[in-house]
């Protein structure tokens, strides 16, 4: 393993956790067809020991509340990545603005999600021997410093790396092997890397912003955290957030994600189709197909008129009208394909051989009339529409499906799962990198 | 036609200011000390500022003026319903009253210290009463002992307080004449000496307070009743019962010594002497 990759991974949740310590934290959204930005303020836990005078405040961890909710249409970004970027950054500012004036809070640190990059998934693994019979944090670290990594070209960059299970000798599948009796140790790590290009746009456009960036996650990791419920993220299950511009996929199992990719098929396909089919506006169809939207067909469709608008016309008879099969008609090939991509990808990642299979779809184009029931013929399996956990403070307007990467997001923040990060790896044992070391604990306590 | 939608994205110097005035410390400067700043300045630049408060006091005055002369708070008579004529022009001499006056320049307390600074007056009630009446109740000390202190006569009252001053004694033949330093702090023992002289108080000429201790009471016809520093009323009352039984005063005696209750004296006059010694001759039948 590389000391990049430990490093990045480090000074992510370094920064994470210092901006929680700040006590407000924004969440920003970026995806191709909004913009939403949610602030978090992290509730001050008043410790007040028997012996100290003064209480330290100390933000807990876990208790977060969403203060404010800022969402914009986002009109810069195709496929999840950024296209142009004056847009972005615009519709960037509106949104954390929107957000700060209802919170009347200012955001400093936002912790971001795209679902663009191209992402793609690795498998690693490491052994070593155990130093003194009983596994110590070091080992564990050095467990993870002996992964090799694979070549991932390139132009690209890891995003996340976490170890998802251990195995101590003999037993498999240990979620935390810390002060048990073994001699050799293994872990197997996730990891998932992205374009950096696409990175490197993000973090140009939000520090144009004047925002810092905590922390930086792929939506589909999110959507995943914050849809599938716990019981499905411990015996296995798949996430598919259908979104504008590309549909994430993610699986996860004993709560680790193992899994992740992205489509680029998204609802802002299924608009083109429409408008291409009618001949219509790009919002007329969007609006038509909110509405009226579906991908099964009745008989009591084919009666069903619509009413679309024709730009062109200026009389009232020169209306028409379409029935509701023929949208379905239009609709339903390209969910088909989505599905269809989505199931290539499914298999191919070896979902087959979970325990549980459970299929969550969720995002803002899950919410087509009949998709579960044609995903669940295209995928094989049970699916079901998800909408993100409920969060304290949350405005109903964004507890939709489209809001499960934000939601993710936050809930992520507060529950990060990533100490092992913070284990001592063996380069910490060379003299400059420690000096290093030494000198930025110094700075981050005093 | 459709309207042009304008961009509802902040451009990024409103971006900023909002986020700099989301500063806590940003809000609280703008907000209180700002404002506060602002006052306090101006408060202290006009209050340096000479022709300022001049104009400030014309103002004050002028508003004062205004509302002191308003009718209602007109004063335009004077009301003394207890005061003699000399003690009304006395309070006129002290008290410094300009009417008509307004009610707001006239100093009640002021009139009253000054009116019970006079020497007739034992108290005074200053008040103005609607309709614009001062009125001035005043309580004259009355005066009952004539003082010759010194030189001067004074009319002191029960309390050895002054009332006045005595040109002759004969103003006032009815008050009995008191002499002698410190006799203005034994008033009350004269009128009990007094009223134990009921029958003969015409003859009483006077009182002398000696040593600043004891009386003697002085009759006419030079008699003298030297009364002890404790008790002198009681010795009095002896004195006097001498004189219903014997008609000693109306003897030929110069001094009765009381001052020894044990062993009073007698002090007979020459004539007297003479005459008791013929007679005790005679009584022995000795030539003289």
């Amino acid at each position: 393993m590389s000391v990049n990759l430990f490093e990045m991974q480090r000074e992510m949740r370094r920064r994470r956790e210092a901006a929680i310590r700040r006590g407000v934290v924004g969440v920003l959204d970026i995806g191709t067809s909004k913009i939403a930005c949610l602030i978090l303020q992290f509730a001050p836990n008043l410790i007040n020991e028997p012996g100290s005078d003064e209480a330290v405040t100390v933000p807990s961890m876990g208790a977060f509340r969403v203060v404010g909710v800022g969402t914009t249409r986002s009109r810069g970004v195709r496929f999840g990545e950024i296209a142009h970027m004056d847009e972005v950054e615009k519709d960037i500012r509106l949104a954390v603005q929107r957000a700060q004036k209802m919170s009347g809070l200012r955001v400093d640190d936002v912790i971001v999600a795209f679902s663009g990059g191209r992402p793609r998934s690795y498998g690693l693994s490491g052994e070593v021997n155990v130093e003194n019979g009983e596994v110590h944090e070091r080992d564990i670290g050095h467990a993870m410093f002996a992964c090799d990594i694979p070549p991932y070209g390139h132009g690209r960059q890891p995003l996340h790396a976490m170890p998802v299970s251990y195995t101590l000798d003999s037993r498999a599948g240990l979620a935390d092997p810390r002060g048990q009796i073994g001699n050799r140790l293994a872990l197997d790590m996730h990891m998932l890397t992205v374009n950096d290009t696409v990175v490197h746009n993000l973090l140009n456009c939000i520090k144009r912003c004047d925002l810092e960036v905590a922390a930086l996650a792929h939506s589909s990791f999110a959507a995943g955290v914050s849809s599938l419920v716990e019981n499905e993220q411990e015996l296995g299950a798949a996430c598919i957030d259908m979104g504008a511009g590309s549909t994430g996929i993610s699986v996860f199992i004993k709560k680790q994600m193992i899994y992740a990719d992205a489509v680029r098929l998204g609802g802002d396909h299924i608009t083109n189709d429409i408008r291409q089919a009618l001949q219509i506006d790009g919002d007329v169809a969007e609006r038509i197909k909110t509405l009226h939207g579906g991908v099964i067909a009745t008989s009591s469709d084919d009666r069903e008129l619509i009413e679309v608008p024709n730009p062109m016309s200026q009389w009232e008879d020169n209306r028409r009208h379409v029935t509701r099969s023929e949208l379905i008609g239009v609709i339903r090939p390209r969910v088909e394909e989505i599905l269809e991509e989505v199931r290539d990808r499914l298999d191919a990642s070896g979902f087959d051989y979970l325990p549980s299979q459970q299929i969550v779809l969720t995002g803002g184009s899950s919410q087509i009339l009949g998709l579960d029931d044609m995903a669940a013929r295209i995928l094989g399996r049970r699916c079901r529409i998800g909408r993100p956990l409920r969060v304290m403070g949350l405005p109903q307007a964004a507890t939709g499906s489209g809001f499960a990467a934000a939601v993710g997001l936050a809930l992520h923040a507060s529950h990060p799962r990533d100490e092992c990060w913070d284990y001592e790896m063996p380069h910490d044992r060379i003299g400059a990198r420690k000096l290093r070391r030494t000198v930025r604990w110094f700075k981050d306590n005093w | 036609m459709l309207p042009i939608k304008h961009d509802p994205s902040p451009s990024l110097l409103r971006y900023r200011a909002e986020r700099i005035w989301l500063r806590k410390s940003v809000r609280q400067a703008v907000r209180i000390w700002l404002p506060l700043g602002l006052a306090s300045w101006l408060v202290i630049g006009l209050a340096n500022n000479e022709t300022v408060r001049a104009a400030a006091a014309d103002t004050w005055k002028g508003l004062r003026t205004t509302v002191a002369e308003q009718p209602e708070l007109r004063v335009e008579s004077l009301s003394m319903p207890d005061a003699s004529d000399d003690l009304m022009a006395q309070i006129f001499a002290v008290a410094d009253i300009n009417l008509p006056a307004s009610s707001l320049d006239i100093d009640v307390a002021r009139i009253k210290t000054a009116i019970e600074g006079l020497d007739a007056v034992k108290s005074a009630e200053v008040m103005i009463h609607p309709g614009g009446i001062l009125e001035i109740r005043t309580t004259e000390r009355v005066p009952t002992i004539v003082w010759r202190d010194g030189e001067t006569l004074r009319l002191i009252d029960d309390d050895g307080k002054r009332v006045a001053i005595l040109a002759r004694r004969a103003a006032r033949p009815d008050l009995p004449l008191v002499v002698g330093d410190g006799a203005d702090r034994a008033i009350p023992e004269i009128h009990a000496m007094l009223d134990v002289l009921g029958p003969i108080s015409a003859r009483v000429r006077g009182f002398v307070r000696v040593g600043e201790r004891r009386w003697d009471v002085v009759l006419d016809r030079n008699q003298t009743i030297m009364l002890p520093e404790y008790g002198g009323v009681t010795a009095l009352r002896r004195v006097m019962a001498f004189d219903t039984s014997q008609n000693l005063l109306a003897r030929d005696v110069e001094v009765i010594d009381m001052r020894n209750g044990d062993r009073p004296v007698l002090r007979l006059t020459d004539n007297a002497i003479e005459q008791l010694r013929v007679q005790r001759a005679y009584v022995r039948g000795e030539d003289a």
